[in-house]
């Protein structure tokens, strides 16, 4: 794997894990949808989730940020549990409270945007910033707009999520994360439910944050991203990583049958 | 391109004759007709209506403006507003508790709801109004202990307007939750999502993010409720609520003047829950924000699909 290499990150692998997962295990009922799940995020580093739907891989992202709870296994972010508390060989849950403030450090976009319809594109990045980390109005509406600026859509402002194309609320979605100055960005298949020719112009915002060094975790179908800006990629199929590795590694020389079928249907 | 100019000219010219065509919409004589027959049948039934001497129209206009009809819808008005905002309110507390992961609260909300919208409302106020029959004291403090913070004599306390004002509310609060809980639902479950994902609370999220969505499917209900209680309000009348048709009652009791009077009232209530529709139309306007004019359609084609 290859780390980009960020200023400060001289401890050792385990302790500067942006994202670590241990033997992650989740079942909704009597179906099991992660089976022990292992994964390493370096801080600055883009990991790209790839897999057939229903393997497991939305399921798990949304673990990261505690919006699924896990049965067991060790999920650590910034070297902080998520939605948990240690005590012996026990995890405790936290209460919603402590939940929500340690989201607060993990940004998250939706394949279906999620934007809220009754506010601005504006309205729509400041509410989080004035709401949860008390910034004050101008602040955030400074911050909202250079954001703005940033994913490409200066002078919009003012429109209602339903006046914006899915690309463009998209890219709203992606300011509104940002204006938390998350120091990870969880993408959850931010381009699926986009017109074909929209889709360039969200991986282009993601790209850019890519090279800004911004840690991702992104749940894509799209290899093309995956090999260009993802320093790794994991296999999920059936609730376990089938392989993982650099995306040279996994789409150019997939060692499993599994991810070999895969690709061969996406690519 | 050559093949191309050739058709142009033939388009050219035919647009010259088509553009002196003009298009007229289906002409519906059917609504001309049946328009004229129902105008011809309400002329006459107005015209009967005042002739009747038995309306006496000088009765209703003497009466109409009088001081104790003003007081009366004055109450009339007062009680439908404090019920209401009681009733909102209340039904948002209970709606949130009926979602509420706690089984305590659900289950508190759920018998609350069963209750209230179980029995009759008219019932309800009558049994409010003998409150004191029930409780001739009423106690606030530990249960099945002798530790009493205060004590009141029910009769001074739970007057016939305090329990009118009880009755009404407690019996809207019930139905408003069903309202609010049905546009709690409506909101799409990755609006929750996006709100926890930015380290927003649940106190937070209900606040700003589903409430206010869920206006849009509440207000269109809510408004027919506060023209439901307008009415409602009438019925505190059994327990001598002196709103305005207990007020027209007191006075028709005497002087036999039952029609006039109740033309009274009746011209008041039309008057009011027409004033109460026009407020509704500007509410459904303010939550329709960032959701084009489809609030406005919606009112247009019918209130059925609210979703």
């Amino acid at each position: 794997m290859t780390a980009v290499p960020v200023a400060g990150a001289t401890e050792t692998p385990a302790a500067t894990a942006m994202v670590e997962a241990v033997g992650v295990r989740k079942s909704f009922g009597r179906t099991e949808v992660l089976k022990g799940i292992d994964l390493t995020v370096r801080p600055g580093e883009v990991t790209c989730l790839v897999g057939p739907s229903g393997s497991g891989k939305s399921t798990f992202l949304r673990c990261i940020n505690h919006l699924e709870t896990i049965d067991s296994g060790r999920l650590s972010v910034n070297g902080h549990l998520v939605g948990y508390r240690q005590r012996g060989d026990r995890l405790y849950e936290l209460k919603p409270a402590e939940v929500a403030a340690k989201r607060r450090d993990i940004g998250m976009v939706f394949q279906r945007f999620n934007l809220f319809p009754h506010m601005t594109a504006l309205q729509n990045i400041m509410h989080a910033p004035v709401l949860v980390r008390g910034e004050s109005r101008k602040a955030a509406r400074q911050q909202a707009e250079q954001l703005l600026e940033r994913v490409g859509l200066a002078g919009r402002e003012h429109h209602y999520p339903s006046q914006l194309s899915g690309g463009q609320q998209q890219r709203v979605a992606i300011a509104r994360a940002l204006a938390m100055q998350p120091p990870l960005m969880l993408f959850d298949e931010p381009t699926s439910a986009l017109d074909p020719e929209l889709v360039g112009e969200v991986l282009d915002v993601m790209k850019g944050l890519a090279r800004d060094g911004m840690t991702m975790v992104v749940v894509t179908h799209e290899m093309g991203f995956a090999r260009e800006v993802g320093d790794s990629v994991y296999f999920m199929d059936d609730g376990v990583v089938v392989e993982s590795g650099t995306p040279t590694e996994i789409l150019e020389n997939p060692r499993h049958e599994r991810t070999r079928a895969f690709l061969s249907k996406v690519l | 391109m050559s093949s191309t100019t050739p058709t142009r000219t033939t388009a050219t010219g035919g647009t010259d004759a088509a553009a002196d065509l003009e298009a007229v919409p289906l002409r519906h004589w059917g609504r001309w007709v049946a328009a004229g027959i129902v105008a011809l049948f309400t002329a006459s039934f107005l015209l009967s209506l005042a002739r009747n001497p038995n309306m006496e129209w000088d009765v209703v206009g003497d009466y109409l403006f009088r001081d104790f009809v003003i007081k009366g819808v004055g109450i009339t008005v007062m009680l439908t507003v404090v019920a209401m905002v009681i009733g909102t309110v209340g039904g948002a507390v209970v709606a949130v508790m009926r979602l509420s992961s706690n089984p305590v609260l659900r289950g508190l909300s759920w018998f609350y709801t069963w209750f209230f919208r179980g029995t009759p409302l008219l019932v309800q106020i009558i049994f409010w109004g003998f409150l004191a029959a029930l409780y001739q004291q009423i106690e606030i403090g530990v249960p099945f202990t002798d530790v009493t913070f205060a004590s009141f004599d029910t009769n001074a306390v739970v007057g016939p307007m305090t329990a009118a004002i009880l009755a009404l509310s407690l019996n809207e609060v019930a139905y408003a939750a069903e309202i609010v809980r049905g546009g709690i639902a409506s909101v799409d479950d990755g609006q929750d999502d996006a709100a926890s994902a930015l380290g927003m609370t649940k106190g937070q999220t209900m606040r700003t993010i589903t409430l206010p969505q869920a206006m849009r499917v509440i207000v269109p209900p809510m408004g027919n409720e506060t023209v439901t209680m307008l009415k409602s309000t009438a019925l505190v009348s059994v327990i001598g609520g002196r709103d305005l048709l207990t007020a027209v009652q007191s006075v028709y009791a005497q002087n036999y003047q039952v029609i006039p009077l109740l033309v009274v009232a009746v011209i008041w209530y039309l008057a009011l829950t027409s004033l109460l529709s026009i407020g509704q139309y500007f509410v459904e306007k303010k939550y329709g924000k960032g959701h084009g004019n489809a609030s406005m359609s919606r009112r247009w084609l019918g209130r059925g699909d609210t979703r």
